[in-house]
């Protein structure tokens, strides 16, 4: 009696939690991963920002050291500015793809060959998209070269001047960033609702209104992914950096995520704690976006729950 | 059958912590053809004069070596290693990764001669500390390389003194011909131009001071420098956008005859006849004097073989060193390379002009330097030459530069 007992109580145990302990053993891989690999890291990676350490010899604690250096770093500033001129001018990104979409959205013979053509920048990798533009850019031979010599700038290069080369950077990434965009707002073409728009011709909305009130509306949610995905593009724009001026000409079109690869991992480099420190600044920035797309989106579940 | 086992194990770049006796472990950064072709070769012929050790090579990417030496020093270290003279070695000496070898450099019985003697010249870059930590088997000179018609054409012969050289480039650009060309997108080729200009203006030693944090940027020496840059900087005498191109894209011009001198290193040769030039319009000339009396010091960067102090086999790995600094296996290898040994008994590979010269000019060297950035600590380096970058595309800014510079200095030399 008694042992029956006992072996109820633990079959009920289970049975009791078992609804709210096989969510965490599902999760459980994936949470073990992400703290080994994303979330340790950061503390990590904060941890190493107060050393001085060249990677091999003993590191040295220097406390705010590294920041302090930071703030009376010229470079850093213009790394931070680079970086803002790349969070306003790739968001153009984002109606430029709307208005493609809008484009493009229609059936007529041969559109999804024009469509996929459309989407093909996102196809290529970024680095190779970088090499085609150095190309471009190229002063006296490039393809732009014949347009920069009608407006009497003859020899110009635009990746050798420092007013330049960063919205030369930004230019040759619009290019897959507007097709990313592209393909989000079609998608959200397709989900809106006919009728609504039969609806609004009905009461007489056309041309921009229509447009306007019913049909941006109903991209909402395209819109919002849209901007997400094109702010942290600018704010890790990082590969075309690397291959088009490599943060130069003398640090003018350098990003803080290329301004920490060049001070902590390049041949010069080996500043582990000073590329930390960037790295940390960084960081706060994107978590200041990341907590605010948290709460927008928690918000918006919500009231899809109400 | 032996070469196809080092092919093999260069193809897979196979690193194993196993080692048995006999087993002498090589990494090196040789992945493009020549020095692949001349580490083959002598690994070869070690091997036939030691039967009773087994090489096992592996050939890392070149570019990619730089990150990788890091790591296998400290975790799982060959028994040779090769890596770069100077200040470049200077990390890896004071972590404790490399092994005191001035044993090799003190003892003569070992070699054919003294070692101290026959790479005298070569002794101070590989000094730190008082002590030697590595066996240098190749270098190469640097400076001026021209367009001999260019320069008969405009009826200039080869400058020999500073005001010489300036008037050659006033005439060129007068021509419509780019005196010098550059490319500096990569900004290491700033940094052979300040140290040439430095060198002949201050000397050597103080071009010495000066990477070893010992002089301050703002120096009166330094603007000296400047000004002599100023000369060729402000007329314009240097390629335009200079900054958009890598140096092998500022080749082109000087291909096209549209630009008619480089200060650059002798491995620009390959590249400037495989586009067409031949040893009958392509030329090269010593860097010009510019303070007379000043002995004339060159650039001539060493590539260097190491002793990890982590190494298993340091007997063989010793023996190996000893092996690279004999003058017979140098000359091989720098015939192979197309560079220069530094032993002073080896000869170099006939009918070149350019090695010639090359050797010429740094057998009557005062000093040799090694690069700016091999010389300075990497982050002064990073940060110098991109002030001399920012310099040639403004040189007003000059005054603002040197006072940066002057401050990474007192951070970096602390």
């Amino acid at each position: 009696m008694e042992l029956n007992n006992s072996k109820a109580k633990r079959i009920t145990w289970w049975q009791k939690n078992q609804v709210k302990i096989s969510p965490w053993i599902f999760l459980a891989p994936g949470l073990i991963f992400f703290s080994i690999y994303v979330i340790a890291p950061i503390f990590v990676s904060i941890g190493i920002s107060f050393y001085q350490w060249d990677g091999l010899s003993p590191s040295i604690y220097v406390g705010l050291q590294n920041y302090i250096e930071l703030l009376d770093d010229e470079y850093f500033y213009i790394s931070l500015w680079n970086n803002l001129k790349w969070l306003i001018f790739f968001m153009l990104a984002v109606p430029i793809g709307l208005g493609l979409a809008i484009f493009l959205n229609q059936i007529v013979f041969g559109i999804r060959l024009i469509k996929s053509l459309f989407f093909f920048p996102f196809v290529i990798s970024q680095v190779v998209i970088g090499l085609i533009f150095t190309w471009f850019y190229q002063p006296n031979y490039g393809v732009i070269a014949p347009f920069l010599n009608l407006i009497g700038l003859e020899g110009f290069s635009i990746l050798a001047n420092e007013n330049t080369a960063t919205y030369g950077i930004i230019f040759a990434g619009l290019y897959p960033q507007i097709a990313y965009c592209l393909i989000l707002y079609l998608t959200g073409l397709n989900n809106i609702n006919p009728e609504q728009i039969e609806a609004g011709r009905m009461d007489g909305a056309k041309g921009f209104h229509l447009f306007w009130n019913i049909v941006l509306p109903q991209l909402r949610h395209a819109t919002f992914l849209a901007i997400v995905v094109t702010v942290i593009g600018a704010l890790r724009s990082f590969d075309m950096v690397a291959i088009m001026t490599q943060g130069g000409p003398y640090g003018y079109s350098n990003v803080l995520a290329y301004y920490m690869f060049e001070q902590a991992l390049s041949e010069y480099g080996y500043r582990m704690g000073y590329g930390s420190a960037i790295a940390t600044v960084l960081f706060t920035i994107m978590m200041f976006y990341i907590l605010f797309f948290i709460y927008r989106m928690y918000r918006n579940e919500r009231e899809d729950n109400n | 059958m032996k070469k196809v086992i080092i092919s093999l194990i260069m193809m897979f770049g196979i690193i194993s912590s196993t080692s048995f006796a006999g087993t002498l472990v090589i990494n090196t950064d040789t992945s493009d053809a020549a020095p692949k072709e001349a580490f083959e070769y002598i690994i070869k012929k070690f091997e036939e004069e030691n039967p009773d050790v087994t090489v096992k090579w592996n050939v890392f990417d070149h570019e990619g070596y730089k990150q990788s030496i890091r790591n296998f020093l400290n975790t799982d270290p060959p028994d040779v290693a090769n890596w770069y003279a100077g200040n470049r070695m200077l990390p890896f000496v004071r972590a404790g990764l490399f092994e005191d070898v001035s044993d090799i450099w003190k003892d003569s019985g070992w070699v054919d001669g003294n070692l101290s003697e026959n790479m005298e010249h070569a002794k101070k870059s590989m000094t730190i500390g008082g002590k030697q930590w590595g066996i240098p088997y190749t270098y190469y000179q640097w400076g001026v390389y021209y367009r001999k018609d260019l320069f008969t054409a405009n009826g200039i012969s080869v400058p020999k003194t500073w005001d010489d050289f300036v008037a050659a480039c006033a005439t060129l650009k007068a021509a419509g011909i780019t005196p010098i060309t550059i490319g500096s997108k990569y900004l290491w080729t700033t940094a052979g131009v300040f140290d040439y200009l430095n060198l002949r203006t201050n000397g050597y030693e103080f071009h010495m001071d000066l990477t070893l944090g010992k002089v301050p940027y703002t120096d009166p020496k330094v603007q000296a420098v400047f000004d002599k840059w100023d000369e060729l900087v402000k007329p314009g005498y240097f390629l335009e956008n200079h900054a958009a191109l890598s140096w092998q894209e500022a080749l082109t011009p000087m291909v096209n005859g549209e630009a008619a001198m480089y200060v650059m290193g002798n491995f620009a040769v390959a590249p400037l006849k495989e586009a067409g030039l031949r040893d009958s319009n392509l030329g090269f000339f010593q860097f010009p004097e510019i303070t007379p009396g000043i002995p004339m010091a060159e650039e001539a960067p060493t590539d260097t073989v190491h002793i990890p102090s982590k190494a298993k086999n340091k007997t063989d790995a010793k023996r190996f060193l000893i092996f690279m600094s004999r003058a017979d296996v140098q000359e091989e290898i720098n015939k192979i390379l197309g560079q220069l040994p530094i032993n002073k008994n080896s000869s170099v590979k006939k009918g070149d002009p350019f090695l010639k010269a090359g050797l010429n000019m740094l057998n009557n060297a005062y000093a040799m330097a090694q690069f700016y950035d091999r010389d300075a600590p990497a982050q002064m380096a990073s940060e110098g030459m991109k002030g001399f970058q920012e310099y040639m595309s403004n040189p007003d800014r000059r005054q603002k530069i040197l006072e940066r510079l002057e401050k990474v200095r007192q951070k970096v030399y602390k």
